[in-house]
């Protein structure tokens, strides 16, 4: 029972505290996503029979990747049923904050809400000013960028909201506080007996994690990092899962979300150049080559701080995001030849890609933990590395 | 035109990954015959191998997604 102090002690501060930082993820992350609604708009939209009606399938499936100031559940027009989340803004006259529901699910800036004397509107997931006056229907005025992408210019208040995101990451990070302080707690009661119910499925995920990633890369000193890589193995792990289930609690593109990974990825860059010893540092600035290599490794060992981060961070982003969309993509594959015959295949080869997101989620977790280990067992390495 | 050639590039990635884990999946598999015990260790170090070539063909994805 060596790892159950830090299981009752640090545990769930770890976890609030990423949750702290994930939410200004969440904020940075509708800035990410900006850049792909403009794209959609030139994207040649597949016309369904009646000819009226147009069925943007690159529309859609960045619409649901993205981030989002409604919670969907089902239906759509005035069936539509969902949950209405806060919208928390940070404007010229200080904070404000109102419900999501006074838009009704505008979405192309055409219903302008007044709060404190300022007008907003939503487009495309986002909260703009609104211009004084409406053309074509829309309170934002629209540019053409250097590239032709349509995008929107007016100016938009800082966003604080509680998005989908932000509340699946609430969500997630109240799953895990559950499920650890009663098993901790079990820990407590039961302490020296066999593990008995949940113990028992999260015993041997903790010394998986303790085994197979921290001992064989941080050596000795593995105890100190054991409550960062287990906080990050499991927020990763139950995120990637809930993000796979397509209702309502689940169904959030939290860890294919690049600022969230920016910030796990940040973790770890942290703790590795904070607990770099001085053979890391030698080894960067006095790397063990011919003094003619120095000026060209010193930048390349520089540059080498911030790319393993950088790798970790679009390395689960990239997985889980296009994870999400080729299961979209296939569901939409029925919608694209508009015909009932493809369903079977496509609905068959969306269970099977589903069925390796579970393994995916599972080994991006893994594999997130595993790099940030070695990292830092690299950084915390005592005898002057040689081996590269 | 930016659309169908940010698809060939991503294709294009895909086979250099595909090449690069297929490889990696022979060598452990070839491996694991050889020593069936070290298994575990294989496959670990297999698993690290492979998150880096994918990495790179993840990059490649990414780049094709935002242009």
């Amino acid at each position: 029972m060596k790892y159950r102090p830090f299981l009752i002690s640090k545990k769930y501060f770890l976890t609030a505290f990423l949750a702290f930082f994930c939410l200004f993820g969440a904020v940075m992350a509708q800035d990410v996503h900006a850049s792909h609604e403009g794209e959609s708009a030139h994207i040649e939209s597949v016309s369904k029979e009646h000819g009226e009606e147009k069925f943007n399938i690159t529309e859609f499936i960045f619409h649901h990747i993205g981030d989002s100031h409604v919670f969907h559940f089902w239906g759509e027009g005035e069936h539509w049923k969902g949950l209405y989340l806060p919208i928390i803004l940070y404007t010229h006259n200080g904070l404000v904050t109102f419900s999501s529901k006074a838009f009704e699910l505008n979405d192309d800036g055409s219903k302008v809400v007044e709060v404190k004397g300022m007008r907003f509107v939503q487009a495309h997931g986002k909260i703009y000013y609104a211009n004084e006056e409406a053309e074509h229907g829309s309170y934002v005025s629209h540019e053409k960028n250097k590239k032709g992408k349509d995008v929107i210019t007016n100016e938009r208040p800082l966003d604080f909201s509680i998005t989908k995101n932000v509340f699946s990451v609430f969500f997630s990070v109240a799953l895990l506080l559950v499920i650890f302080i009663s098993v901790a707690n079990a820990y407590k009661k039961r302490e020296g007996k066999a593990p008995k119910g949940f113990q028992s499925l999260i015993e041997p995920i903790i010394l998986f994690v303790r085994d197979d990633i921290a001992r064989p890369n941080l050596g000795y000193k593995y105890e100190r990092f054991m409550p960062y890589l287990l906080t990050v193995f499991f927020f990763i792990w139950i995120n990637n899962m809930l993000g796979l289930v397509p209702f309502f609690p689940g169904g959030a593109n939290v860890t294919g979300n690049i600022a969230t990974t920016l910030v796990l990825a940040m973790f770890t860059m942290i703790l590795i150049n904070f607990n770099g010893n001085k053979y890391y540092w030698g080894h960067i600035f006095n790397p063990p080559v011919p003094w003619w290599l120095k000026p060209l490794m010193i930048p390349v060992e520089m540059i080498s701080i911030i790319s393993r981060p950088f790798a970790l961070m679009i390395r689960l982003f990239a997985n889980i995001t296009a994870g999400h969309i080729l299961v979209l993509s296939l569901l939409c594959l029925i919608f694209i030849f508009n015909s009932l015959a493809v369903a079977p295949a496509s609905i068959f080869f969306a269970v099977f890609i589903g069925a390796i997101e579970l393994l995916v989620a599972f080994i991006q977790a893994f594999i997130f933990t595993i790099l940030s280990a070695l990292f830092i067992g690299m950084a915390v390495e005592e005898h002057a590395a040689d081996h590269h | 035109m930016g659309i169908s050639l940010a698809a060939i590039g991503a294709g294009l990635a895909a086979i250099g990954a595909g090449l690069g884990i297929g490889k990696i999946g022979s060598s452990a598999m070839e491996g694991i015959a050889r020593q069936p015990e070290a298994a575990s260790k294989i496959q670990t170090a297999m698993l690290i191998a492979a998150a880096f070539i994918e990495a790179v063909a993840l990059f490649a994805v990414v780049v094709s997604m935002i242009s």
